[in-house]
């Protein structure tokens, strides 16, 4: 830095400065970006948030092979020395064209033992609807030992105009689950 | 460097410089639309940084003449959401911020030895286009449906689903801000980096460019995410993403995530140039060097640092499991290690030194009380089990009115006087400037601290109503309001006087304990300065 001002070096080194920090503030926009899946991804290990994750539609088809010869192999593996209890929850975000409500309000079951949980949806408006329901689960720790094998929260549903559908949603809970999970809500916002 | 030579007659300080190849600034308006003059630019910035204050500050008026009383009485609920938005925004980024560059503008290169910011055109194209992001985000307030009404914060779903049509307006003056920052903060790392004067080796910057620094990395870091953040909104809004929308997938929560890992560092964006104002002034009038200089150095890179782990402190009440709590919890109080190194180094720096009480130093020892009242009651706040009492009540609103007025606002103020003389070669009214101080040392205190009260007893922040029992305290809060608004006009008064050249001359070294290359130039310093650079002594 022996010439002051334009020098020719100072030039150089000025816009190779600037480069590299033009290069960093990209790199800041796109990891701003990059934190929506590195989000999934962290909650999808941690089971952080109370969502359910694809893990469940994948372990579906092994679950679901594991529904036939339940009955020997599963009995053994039921934790009847505890017993958890389940609150479903349902929150239409359709306005009041969809009404969405449990009809198993609680449910008392152990870990490791099949269950089933069934919501009724009706569609009170004139048109046929696509409804979409969201899970979510709290403690949110919970849902890492919640396995559906069945849900009608996989897919939208089809609902004809001043129809009432009943849905079911068939899981158990791991045997796995920590001691000090009680109690678990399952809540189901249609969207 | 190269001024503005449209004209060629306006050799206006010619005799100040005895360099034949500069000119003086341009006359009227070119000169200031034109320059890449960092005198002119960093005076832009202040102007306009105090320009938006008085404006935020009238936001601020609302809100507190329709908090007087219990009760809806002088706005819709849906107007004084949209003043406590806009408030938080102008302040932020259109008074604070711009402030600190200004400051930087007019003061690095003049500390560091160098003739000018390394990037002169880049520095009046990252001025010149903030008035028209603030004139955007103004104008969406007449956009019919209102102004952004969901919080400086933008959360969505508020921001995205139940949003009006100036949503739009509000992306894109925000994504003006960030690219000014961004270019702002580019050119001051890059003159800090290759500008300064032989000589002039890292640990012998002064403390205020050291902060600087540091800030600008931090901008570097997080103004980009908060770029992504509002275009993430903007698209779920208007283009089908489903970012924070739970039924396409999304989740709202992770707008949070998003928005404070930009917002928290942001909060020591606005803090650490004040830390090393703070750091220069209180050693000038305790006539003392800087007590622990290399420990101030290290606790400024370890605040900025720590400021990327603590982002979750704002989210407890989201419903994070125990550990994450408690990590977050740790680090957040482990913040307040750095920061009070830094106090009790001022406050070593002032121990058995010459303590003289003029205006800047009286602010700067405002901001060593009231700031670290405001870091207390932070601490408070980083309590977990706590902060669940605490979490969106006027405590919070307490808290960090206390860092940012009496922290970030009063340490800019306390710059103002201490360099005010060299900017315009004349001694301000210093009567004036005293009853500036204690109008506002009084009124700020009575504005805020019953904040904490109500707070504390449950009144809810960001509501146009409360419950009748904390209709005492509202008023008083309220009153203090008003006296602090009124207060920063006999400011104005005082900096108009000095810009008219109103007062005594000063000397080129203006505060006998002052140290830094700023004083070895005249009063009021020439447009150029160090077109030769200085030599550094030991």
């Amino acid at each position: 830095m022996s010439q002051r001002s334009v020098s020719a070096t100072q030039q150089q080194a000025n816009t190779r400065l600037v480069k590299r920090l033009l290069l960093a503030t990209a790199i800041m926009f796109g990891f701003g970006f990059a934190l929506v899946p590195l989000y999934d991804v962290f909650c999808d290990i941690t089971g952080l948030n109370g969502r359910v994750y694809q893990k469940d539609t994948q372990q579906t088809q092994a679950a679901q092979n594991l529904v036939a010869p339940l009955t020997e192999a599963e009995q053994d593996n039921i934790d009847v020395t505890r017993s958890i209890k389940l609150e479903m929850m349902t929150i239409s975000q359709a306005g009041g064209a969809i009404l969405f409500e449990p009809i198993d309000k609680t449910l008392r079951i152990h870990p490791g033992q099949m269950a089933e949980a069934r919501f009724r949806i009706t569609n009170v408006s004139k048109d046929a609807k696509y409804v979409q329901a969201i899970p979510s689960i709290s403690p949110g720790q919970a849902g890492l030992y919640l396995h559906k094998t069945a849900c009608f929260c996989f897919e939208q549903q089809h609902i004809e105009a001043n129809q009432q559908n009943e849905f079911v949603m068939q899981f158990y809970l791991d045997t796995d689950l920590p001691e000090d999970i009680l109690q678990m809500t399952l809540a189901y916002t249609l969207y | 460097m190269n001024s503005v030579t449209s004209t060629q007659d306006t050799i206006q300080h010619g005799s100040d410089q005895g360099h034949d190849s500069h000119h003086g600034p341009a006359k009227g308006i070119k000169r200031w639309l034109y320059t890449t003059n960092h005198k002119d630019i960093g005076s832009l910035y202040l102007w306009f940084a105090f320009i938006m204050f008085l404006v935020g500050g009238a936001m601020a008026m609302v809100i507190r003449a329709e908090l007087f009383q219990p009760g809806l009485q002088i706005v819709e609920p849906h107007f004084f959401n949209q003043m406590t938005t806009v408030h938080g925004l102008i302040m932020v980024f259109g008074a604070v911020m711009p402030a600190f560059t200004g400051l930087a503008n007019w003061m690095i290169p003049m500390m560091i030895g160098a003739p000018d910011m390394a990037l002169p055109r880049m520095n009046n194209l990252s001025f010149w286009i903030l008035p028209f992001a603030f004139l955007i985000l103004l104008a969406s307030l007449f956009v019919e449906g209102g102004g952004p009404a969901f919080g400086w914060t933008f959360y969505a779903p508020l921001s995205t689903t139940y949003s009006g049509d100036s949503t739009a307006l509000f992306v894109f003056s925000v994504h003006i801000m960030g690219i000014s920052s961004i270019m702002g903060a580019i050119n001051v790392i890059v003159t800090i980096w290759n500008m300064r004067a032989p000589g002039m080796t890292w640990f012998k910057l002064p403390l205020f460019v050291w902060t600087w620094l540091i800030t600008a990395f931090l901008l570097i870091a997080v103004m980009p995410v908060l770029a992504g953040a509002v275009t993430m909104v903007l698209t779920d809004k208007y283009f089908g993403t489903s970012f924070f929308d739970a039924a396409g997938g999304g989740d709202p929560v992770m707008f949070q995530h998003i928005f404070w890992f930009f917002g928290h560092p942001e909060v020591y964006i606005m803090i650490l140039p004040a830390f090393g104002i703070i750091s220069t002034i209180v050693p000038a009038f305790s006539r003392k060097k800087l007590f622990g200089y290399t420990s101030m150095v290290y606790a400024t890179v370890s605040i900025a640092l720590l400021s990327f782990l603590v982002w979750a402190h704002h989210m407890f009440t989201t419903g994070m499991p125990v550990y994450a709590e408690l990590f977050f919890m740790y680090c957040t109080m482990l913040i307040s290690v750095p920061t009070g190194v830094k106090v009790f180094n001022w406050v070593a720096t002032m121990w058995r030194g010459a303590i003289s009480y003029e205006v800047p130093m009286l602010f700067s020892l405002a901001f060593i009380v009231l700031f670290t009242f405001g870091g207390f009651s932070g601490l408070m706040l980083a309590i977990t089990p706590v902060d669940f009492q605490y979490h969106d009540t006027y405590f919070v609103v307490a808290h960090f009115h206390y860092v940012l007025v009496t922290g970030a606002i009063f340490s800019l103020i306390a710059a103002a006087y201490y360099w005010l003389p060299k900017w315009t070669g004349v001694m301000y009214d210093v009567g004036l400037a005293k009853l500036h101080f204690w109008c506002s040392l009084i009124s700020v205190n009575v504005l805020f601290f019953p904040m904490h009260f109500v707070g504390l007893a449950g009144m809810p922040r960001r509501i146009p109503d409360y419950s009748i029992q904390f209709a005492d305290w509202n008023q008083i809060i309220s009153l203090g309001g008003f006296a602090f608004g009124l207060s920063q006009l006999i400011f104005l008064a005082l900096v108009i006087k000095a810009c008219r050249k109103q007062g005594e001359p000063v000397a080129d070294k203006v505060w006998d304990g002052a140290e830094g290359l700023e004083w070895t130039v005249a009063s009021p310093a020439p447009y150029h300065t160090f077109t030769t650079p200085p030599k550094i002594q030991d």
